[in-house]
C-alpha cells in the first residue's frame, strides 16, 4: 500500500531567510544568546528561548566532525551511490549539520576533512539546494547569485509504502470473500458476532474462534450521503455510505448504496450485496461492487436500534 | 491530591492558514501570550507538555523532537499527549496532575495543528485494506450517527441550525476565531451546500491553523498571582474500543462514566444547575444536544429543547462555547485545550466580550478518535 501527501510548510521569519539564502547559494547560521552560532539556524534559543534574529552567514566549506559510510544508498537520500553520512561544522558556526559527502570510496573518508557543499544546478530555496559535500581540491562551489525573491513556503512530497500483514482472522475472510462468502466470528462469552472477524472479542477480552457464514443481504442501520470532494477519495461524489447490518451479524459494516436514488435510502431499509463478476474477484472486500436495495419491507427501527 | 490551578491561558489568531509562522512560530504565539497572561517566564516553568493529534496532520514524526527549542523544553521534563481530537483536554489534565502529584509547581500545557500543511480529509481516510474505501473524513465518519441522533430523540431538524447560528455569533465575539459570522442565520445555513448528508457545510467546523497554551500551578503559584485564578476542580479521562458491536456512537460510555466520575469529583450533583459555562467539543453543531445528553445535562433525547429553547445561548441557562468553540476554530490538536482554556477564562473573568456574567463554575470538555477518548474538567473561581 502506499500513502502520500506533497506537505507544504509555512516557514516564518527565520526558516525563510536560511531558504532564501539557499536559492542564493549561500547558507546561513544564527547566533545564539551564548554567541555560539548555529547552522542551520534554530527558531529559538535552546538557553534562553527567546526568538533568535540575528542570521549570519557560514561556510561554504566545513570540517567533517564524525561521519559514517553508506554502501546501499535508498531512494530519496541525497546521492545514489555510495556516500559518506557526515556531521559537518561549516566554517564560521559552532554546530555540526549532517549532510552527505561524495567521497567516492571509504577510505577516502576521514574525520577532521575539508569539505565543501555542492550546489544543486538550479538553487529553488528548499533544503534540497544543498546537493552535497564533496571534498575540496576540485573546482569552488558556485558563486552565489542575488534578486532571488523571498521563500516563505517549502513543499515536501512524502510518501508512505508499506505492506500491510493480515491476522489470521482477517486472511480468512479476504480469502472467503475470493470465494463469494462473508466469514464472520461469534465470541464464546458474549454470542455477538463480529464480520470482518477481529480475533478477539473487544469488550469480552477473548479470542473470538468460532466462524459463522453470514448472508449477504441485510438492513441499513444508518447512513450518510457524501456530497464532498476531497484529495485521495476513491469513489466520485454524490455517493451513499451506509452502515449495513448483516443478518445474523452484531455490527455494521460499511458499504456503499447504489440502485437507488440517495434521497430514497433510508434507515431500516432491506438491502442486497451485488457482486462484481466472479472472474474479477480478488482477496478484497471490493468483490462486493456495493449494495442495492433487496425490496423487502424495511426492518422496524427495534430490530437495529442496539447496532447502530 | 494537591491544589492546582490555571494561572493563566495564551491563544494563536486561528486561520485557515497561518502562512506567516512555522509550527515552532504557532505554538510560540500561544506560549509567550500564556506566559504573559500567567504574569511568568520561563525560569518558572518547571516542565512541558505537549498535545499534538494525528502526526499524519503535518507529516511530522514526533514534532516534540524538533520542537523542544520552541517549546522551552531544553533543560526540562517534556512529555507528548496523544488522544486524538480529545488531545487537547487530557494535555491540560495530564499537566494538571503533575501538579496536584507534587511533582512540579508550574506547568506549561502546548497543543497545536497546523492542517494547513496537509489536508485532514485526507488524511482522516486511510482505511486498512480489509473494509472498503469509503470513508469520507471525520464529516462522513459522523453524519451516519447524527443522523441516528436525530431519529432516536425525534429532534427537529432546524436544531443543528440554530446551534451553527449560536456558535458563529459567539465567536464573532471572540477576537482569535478563526469563523466570525455576526450575520449569520437559519436561513443562511440551512441554503449552504449539503455536505456529508444530514450536515451541512454551515454546521462544519473549519479547518485550522492554531496554537492554545496553560500555565497550571500549584496553590503557592496560584496565591502568588495578584489575578483570579481558575481552580481545577475535579478531571475525567475515559476510553472505549473504536467499534464494537453495541456502541452507542449517539450516547458513548466513555463520555457517560467520565461525566458521571467528573461531577461526583466536583461535588457537582445537578450540572444544569451548578456549571455557569460550558466549552463542549462541537465539531458539527448536531453534536450539542448529544453532548448535553451524554454530560447529563439533559435527560436522553432531551438535550436539543435545550438548544431549541435558546437556554445554550450566552445568555441562557447553560451558555455553551461562547468562544463559539470548535465550530469556530478547529485547530484539532488545540481544540480540546482551547475549550479547556476558555472554560478557565470564564471563571477567570478574562473572556472578554464574550464573558458570561458571573460564570463561578465551568466546564471544558473534549473527545476525539470516533468517539473513543473523553476528558473533561470543571474549573471554579474558588479552591475546592
Ligand atoms: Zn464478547
Amino acid at each position: 500500500m502506499e500513502i502520500g501527501f506533497d506537505y507544504t510548510r509555512s516557514l516564518g521569519p527565520v526558516l525563510s531567510r536560511f531558504m532564501t539564502a539557499l536559492a542564493e547559494r549561500r547558507i546561513l547560521g544564527c547566533r545564539g544568546s551564548d554567541g555560539r552560532v548555529h547552522a542551520p539556524p534554530l527558531e529559538y534559543d535552546p538557553v534562553t528561548y527567546a526568538p533568535l534574529t540575528e542570521l549570519v552567514e557560514v561556510g561554504p566549506a566545513g570540517t567533517v566532525v564524525t561521519w559514517t559510510w553508506l554502501d546501499r544508498p535508498l531512494d530519496g537520500q541525497p546521492l545514489d551511490r555510495p556516500f559518506g553520512w557526515a556531521l559537518i561544522r561549516l566554517d564560521g558556526a559552532d554546530t555540526a549539520m549532517l549532510h552527505a559527502v561524495d567521497a567516492g570510496t571509504k577510505d577516502q573518508m576521514r574525520t577532521g576533512m575539508r569539505v565543501q557543499v555542492r550546489w544543486a544546478p538550479e538553487p529553488v530555496g528548499h533544503i534540497r539546494d544543498v546537493a552535497c559535500f564533496e571534498p575540496i581540491g576540485g573546482a569552488a562551489p558556485a558563486s552565489p547569485r542575488s534578486g532571488v525573491d523571498p521563500v516563505t513556503m517549502v513543499t515536501t512530497p512524502i510518501h508512505l509504502r508499506y505492506r500491510h500483514t493480515t491476522s489470521i482472522e482477517e486472511s480468512r475472510y479476504l480469502r472467503g470473500l475470493a470465494e463469494g462468502k462473508l466469514i464472520g466470528q461469534r465470541c464464546p462469552a458474549c454470542g455477538k458476532v463480529y464480520v470482518p472477524p477481529r480475533g478477539a472479542c473487544p469488550t469480552c477480552g477473548v479470542p473470538t474462534v468460532d466462524d459463522v457464514e453470514l448472508p449477504d443481504r441485510g438492513t441499513v442501520t444508518t447512513f450518510c450521503v457524501v456530497n464532498v470532494p476531497f484529495p485521495g477519495q476513491r469513489i466520485p461524489p454524490p455517493y451513499v455510505v451506509a452502515y449495513v447490518l448483516l443478518d445474523g451479524a452484531d455490527i455494521p459494516m460499511q458499504h456503499l448504496i447504489l440502485g437507488c436514488r440517495p434521497d430514497e435510502v433510508r434507515m431500516g431499509m432491506r438491502v442486497a450485496a451485488v457482486w462484481r463478476p466472479r472472474e474479477q474477484w480478488g482477496t478484497t472486500p471490493q468483490n462486493i461492487d456495493h449494495f442495492q436495495p433487496s425490496g423487502e419491507p424495511d426492518a422496524p427501527f427495534d430490530s437495529y436500534a442496539q447496532h447502530l | 491530591m494537591n491544589r492546582a490551578a490555571v494561572l493563566g491561558t495564551g491563544q494563536t489568531e486561528h486561520r485557515t492558514r497561518r502562512t506567516d509562522v512555522s509550527m515552532a512560530g504557532l505554538c510560540r504565539e500561544a506560549i509567550d501570550r500564556a506566559l504573559a497572561d500567567a504574569g511568568t517566564d520561563w525560569s518558572d516553568v518547571d516542565a512541558v507538555v505537549l498535545g499534538k493529534a494525528p502526526d499524519l496532520f503535518e507529516g511530522v514524526m514526533m514534532p516534540e523532537l524538533f520542537l523542544a527549542d520552541a517549546l522551552g523544553a531544553t533543560g526540562r521534563p517534556l512529555l507528548r499527549v496523544h488522544t486524538a481530537g480529545s488531545v487537547g483536554g487530557s494535555t491540560a489534565i495530564v499537566a494538571s496532575q503533575l501538579v496536584q502529584a507534587g511533582v512540579h509547581r508550574r506547568v506549561l500545557a502546548v497543543a497545536f495543528e497546523k492542517q494547513s500543511e496537509s489536508n485532514a480529509m485526507w488524511a482522516l481516510s486511510i482505511q486498512p485494506p480489509f473494509t472498503m474505501p469509503v470513508g469520507a473524513g471525520a464529516g462522513g465518519y459522523f453524519a451516519p450517527h447524527i443522523r441516528s441522533y436525530i431519529r432516536r430523540s425525534g429532534a427537529p431538524p432546524h436544531v443543528g441550525a440554530m446551534v451553527a447560528v449560536k456558535d458563529r455569533r459567539n465567536g464573532a465575539l471572540n477576537p482569535y476565531a478563526h469563523l466570525r459570522q455576526p450575520d449569520i442565520t437559519l436561513e443562511s445555513v440551512n441554503a449552504s451546500p449539503m455536505l456529508w448528508d444530514p450536515i451541512r457545510y454551515d454546521e462544519t467546523c473549519p479547518s485550522s491553523d492554531g496554537a492554545c497554551a496553560i500555565v497550571i500551578g500549584d496553590e503557592a503559584a496560584a496565591e502568588a498571582s495578584d489575578r483570579q485564578v481558575a481552580w481545577i476542580h475535579a478531571t475525567a479521562m475515559r476510553t472505549e474500543p473504536t467499534y464494537f458491536a453495541g456502541k452507542d456512537h449517539v450516547n458513548p460510555r466513555a463520555g457517560y462514566e467520565a461525566s458521571r466520575a467528573l461531577w461526583r469529583a466536583a461535588g457537582i450533583i445537578d450540572p444544569l444547575e451548578q456549571i455557569d459555562a460550558a466549552e463542549i467539543y462541537v465539531p458539527f453543531s448536531w453534536f450539542e444536544p448529544m453532548w448535553l445528553e451524554n454530560l447529563g445535562f439533559a435527560a436522553p433525547g432531551e438535550g436539543w429543547k435545550l438548544t431549541e429553547a435558546g437556554e445554550t445561548g450566552i445568555d441562557g441557562a447553560l451558555p455553551v462555547n461562547p468562544s463559539g468553540g470548535v465550530m469556530c476554530s478547529n485547530p484539532i490538536g488545540a481544540s480540546g485545550l482551547l475549550r479547556f482554556a476558555e472554560a478557565a477564562m470564564q471563571v477567570m473573568g478574562r473572556a472578554g466580550e464574550h464573558q458570561v456574567e458571573g460564570a463561578r463554575t465551568a466546564l471544558g470538555h473534549a473527545y476525539g478518535g470516533g468517539s473513543q477518548f473523553f476528558a473533561m474538567w470543571v474549573v471554579g473561581t474558588a479552591p475546592v
